[in-house]
């Protein structure tokens, strides 16, 4: 038995069918081929999976493809702009050494970014705080703060192109 | 300026950051099964019967298999010991795969899974060193006669001086039981063709897995192809041998399709190998000035349900390492591997050098407790004086090449406030608002930088040795290649660093390829706090090579003595004359061009391959205090800062170094106050998820203050010691130090690691001890 489900994958739109027990975290990386979002445990822990829904960070293993049905989601692939300049997020983990082996990083982007907007001047406390959800293993998170905050501070990001390394 | 030593930011980052990276999950060739394990349930049983007639049926299953049906060697392990690819006739810890099924998807893969019916005949199981050497315990191999798989023990207990001695102290010590858990778990991915099999692999050494799957398959290297791609953390967990390295390439064979295998969390809290879980009784004599006269340590090393090679060397390096920055007359070890009903045990972080760590610092704090002398004067009067160096210890394997152990306590006393600290914490204790503050110190030296020749090979390595390869491109750009195999170090960023500095060719002109066998040279991998140490010196000494080649064209060219040559910013030119120069890419151009050489130079003389050999461990070190707040109703402790002086010799990127100290203090943090893998009685592990081990998030780790002292490593040119390590080494003894400082008022001189709130609150019921 399987289901038709659509939504716009950062801006694009997939339309598929799939078992109604499809993660959302799968039918991202299985049904439309976005590796970037990752899966780190089976008990919505770790937060690798973190994407936006509607705007909203959510645990893409919590979440039921179908349940995103005409939703928009926005995954890591979708942060940077068209032309390739990072966001100010994105930038901010670059700058401050917020990421080691990468593989916690989308789910940290993801999240970090909705925490912005809903705070965009946060405390360490409230970064701490805000990202207790996403668990990271290298990096004993106090570069993962400083790179939340060089974004706080650099709303606008620097433009660097994708690939340009400084 | 130099860019050897320079904030650099990474050359890794732009594809992780943009979701480009390529981890094994994330790889998909056409065609491609997915492969599941059914895990045992049982600590210790016998397998009567596995039905698999359901999960045959199951739709999307492709196949399903168990040992009976492949016939398999067991797996490349300690002669004698060796586990089986999947299990026989008995299982000996709860996860150890038992049958394997491939299906069309993930979902159909752990549905078939859940459909074999395994038949157990349960036995009494021994989940704890006690319960495994009690007489009459029961017996993971019944052939041996005994779970106690190695013992060594001492040579001289030196018990005349402990009865001479004016103080003794015994002291009984946990290093709890410990994952890894790096965030992307356990994945790899064969595809057997009729070309030859290659294997995409989360680990940290692709060749050693390439060299044991091809001698276990009985296929040769050429044909067999290991690929290590973004590697999403490993902590030593990464190389070792499991299972399904080498039931994958069966079935993709059997299937004449891909097969991939990825993990999940609850799998990989039960089948990767887990770290620590040593058990120590340490016998100190010390005279009334605090100055140690004998050191005894006894090690027990639970080996878990199988004896891994590397895990039965945990308690050497422990033993070797146990007399850490003292000066210590005489040092008595011994040790024993026991096996126990849990998860085999090898490296994680440190690799038994937290545990030496452990047991000295806390050893060094007994002293302070008897004498009731301050734990920095305890220390001062035992370190091994600056002059020392090289200094030989009780160990044939540590002999420690430089240090200056009371300088890192000088500078660390220069960024705390210790004084004020200890004013605070008198105030506290009286203060009903304020939490109990303990101060904790830790004055730490690691072994690493793996190592001299004969080192890794004894942990089944090919070599000790790191291989580098620079091909310097026709437009006078770089690629290294190298046999290290990083995942998440910065090691394309820190060598392009230091082969740009040698090679005066620009960073951004500079590429670093890793983790591929049939395109790296023969390498050995990323561990033990080898990279900089062993690959970095292999990198700037291929780039030496290298530069003499250049010079030699460019004096040709230029017609001048390639002793008067000079590189600087990405030219060649005759000293004194700057206006006779080549830039680097016409060197490079020339290079490879017959007509253009001098005529004793072959086309091809950029490109050279080092196997880079170093004659002595590094030994990194430093003083670390923690300053811990317990609050007096509840028990609970949180850091409230760690003050951190690392000695890792020449750093090459500071932002790195940085970064790995961080990781290492949180994951040492992580250990003496929130993670320990349990059992219950029966062996059913009771900590198999992210929901019950306790792996610290954001806020519950502080910010950390860092001081820095350099006593270059004279056995290797850049001075580097290594650092990847340091922290998870140097930090659970100041964190427990500072917890037993907290409560010292009441009586306390000792709490188990993890001081959880409930053991501190029991302490503070006054059940002192």
């Amino acid at each position: 038995m399987s289901y038709p489900t659509s939504m716009t994958i950062n801006g694009t739109n997939y339309a598929k069918s799939v078992d109604p027990r499809t993660l959302l975290v799968h039918f991202i990386r299985e049904e439309c081929g976005l590796t970037g979002t990752h899966v780190g445990c089976d008990t919505s822990n770790c937060g690798a999976c973190t994407v936006l829904l509607d705007g909203d960070a959510v645990k893409s293993c919590t979440v039921l493809a179908v349940q995103a049905n005409n939703h928009k989601v926005t995954t890591v692939e979708g942060l940077a702009s068209e032309d390739g300049a990072f966001s100010p997020v994105q930038e901010g983990f670059r700058q401050e050494h917020g990421l080691q082996c990468g593989y916690c990083t989308p789910g940290m982007l993801m999240a970090a970014t909705a925490l912005l907007k809903e705070i965009p001047k946060p405390t360490e406390e409230e970064i701490r705080q805000n990202l207790e959800g996403n668990l990271c293993r290298c990096t004993g998170y106090e570069m993962i703060v400083r790179s939340v905050q060089w974004a706080a501070d650099n709303p606008d990001g620097v433009p660097v192109a994708i690939g340009e390394s400084s | 300026m130099s860019i050897v030593g320079a904030k650099v930011i990474r050359k890794e980052d732009p594809n992780l950051l943009t979701g480009r990276g390529q981890f094994v999950d994330d790889i998909q060739p056409v065609g491609t099964t997915h492969m599941a394990f059914v895990r045992s349930t049982e600590a210790h049983a016998l397998i009567r019967n596995i039905d698999v007639t359901a999960a045959l049926e199951c739709e999307g299953v492709v196949g399903v298999w168990t040992a009976a049906d492949l016939n398999l060697p067991a797996l490349p392990g300690v002669p004698g010991l060796e586990r089986p690819a999947l299990a026989t006739d008995k299982v000996r810890f709860v996860g150890e795969a038992i049958a394997v099924v491939v299906a069309e998807s993930k979902y159909a893969a752990a549905d078939g899974t859940e459909l074999v019916i395994v038949d157990y005949e349960t036995l009494a199981a021994v989940t704890s060193i006690d319960e495994a050497t009690a007489d009459n315990a029961p017996l993971l191999y019944e052939e041996l006669g005994s779970n106690t798989v190695a013992e060594v023990p001492t040579a001289d207990d030196h018990q005349a001086i402990f009865d001479a001695a004016p103080h003794t102290e015994k002291i009984k010590l946990v290093n709890n039981r410990c994952t890894a858990a790096p965030i992307e778990t356990n994945a790899c991915l064969a595809d057997y063709g009729p070309a030859g099999l290659t294997v995409w692999a989360s680990f940290q050494a692709p060749h050693h897995l390439r060299n044991r799957i091809s001698a276990w398959l009985g296929i040769p290297q050429d044909q067999c192809r290991v690929i290590t791609p973004d590697v999403g953390g490993g902590f030593g967990q990464k190389i070792n041998f499991t299972p399904e390295f080498f039931v994958a390439p069966v079935l993709s064979k059997i299937l004449n399709r891909p097969v991939k295998y990825s993990q999940t969390r609850s799998e990989a809290m039960t089948s990767m190998y887990h770290g620590r879980a040593q058990e120590q009784e340490v016998d100190i004599a010390f005279d009334d000035s605090g100055k140690i006269l004998a050191l005894r340590v006894f090690a027990s090393q639970d080996m878990g349900g199988y004896a891994d090679g590397t895990g039965m060397g945990m308690p050497v390096l422990t033993t070797a390492m146990s007399a850490g920055c003292y000066v210590i007359p005489n040092v008595s070890i011994a040790w024993r591997n026991v096996l126990t009903n849990t998860t085999p045990i090898a490296a994680y972080r440190g690799a038994g050098r937290p545990e030496a760590t452990y047991l000295i610092e806390r050893a060094m704090d007994h002293i302070s407790y008897k004498l009731d002398m301050d734990p920095t004067e305890v220390r001062r009067q035992n370190y091994i004086p600056e002059d020392s160096f090289p200094y030989p210890t009780h160990s044939e394997l540590a002999v420690y090449d430089s240090g200056n152990f009371e300088g890192a306590l000088d500078e660390l006393l220069n960024i705390m406030d210790y004084e004020g600290l200890k004013e605070e914490q008198i105030a506290n204790r009286t203060n009903p608002e304020k939490p109990l503050l303990g101060i904790g110190f830790s004055s730490w030296l690691e072994i690493a930088g793996f190592g001299p020749p004969g080192s890794l090979e004894g942990f089944g390595h090919l070599g000790s040795w790191e291989s580098v390869q620079i091909r310097i491109q026709p437009d006078g750009s770089a690629i290294i290649y190298t046999g290290a195999s990083p995942h998440g170090q910065g090691t394309v960023t820190t060598f392009a660093q230091i082969a740009s500095e040698y090679l005066g060719i620009d960073f951004d002109k500079i590429s670093v390829r890793h983790g591929d066998t049939a395109t790296i040279p023969q390498g050995i991998g990323t561990m033990g706090s080898r990279q900089v140490a062993v690959g970095g010196e292999g990198v700037k000494n291929a780039s030496l090579k290298i530069v003499e080649n250049a010079k030699s064209i460019a004096a040709h060219k230029l017609e001048a003595n390639p002793e008067d040559i000079e590189v600087t910013d990405g030219n060649l030119f005759v000293k004194g004359t700057p206006s006779k120069s080549l830039t680097w890419a016409e060197v490079a151009t020339f290079s490879f061009q017959r007509l253009e050489l001098p005529e004793d130079m072959d086309p091809g003389s950029l490109d050279t391959t080092i196997l880079q050999e170093v004659p002595n461990f590094s030994f990194p070190s430093g003083a670390y205090a923690c300053v811990i707040e317990i609050d007096k109703q509840t028990g609970d402790a949180r850091i409230r800062d760690m003050y951190l002086v690392d000695d890792c010799g020449t750093v090459i990127n500071p932002l790195l170094a940085e970064g790995q100290v961080h990781g290492g203090v949180a994951q040492g943090i992580a250990q003496a106050l929130y993670e320990e893998f349990s059992y219950d009685e029966n062996g059913q592990p009771t900590t198999a998820t992210f929901i019950d081990y306790l792996m610290p998030g954001a806020p519950d780790l502080p910010s950390y203050k860092s001081g820095r002292i350099n006593t270059p490593n004279p056995n290797n040119s850049l001075g580097a010691k290594g650092i990847g390590e340091s922290g998870s080494v140097g930090t659970p003894p100041a964190v427990m130090n500072a917890v037993v400082d907290a409560v010292r008022h009441l009586g306390v001189t000792h709490i188990d690691m993890p001081a959880t709130p409930q053991k501190i609150w029991e302490v503070l019921q006054g059940g002192s001890k």
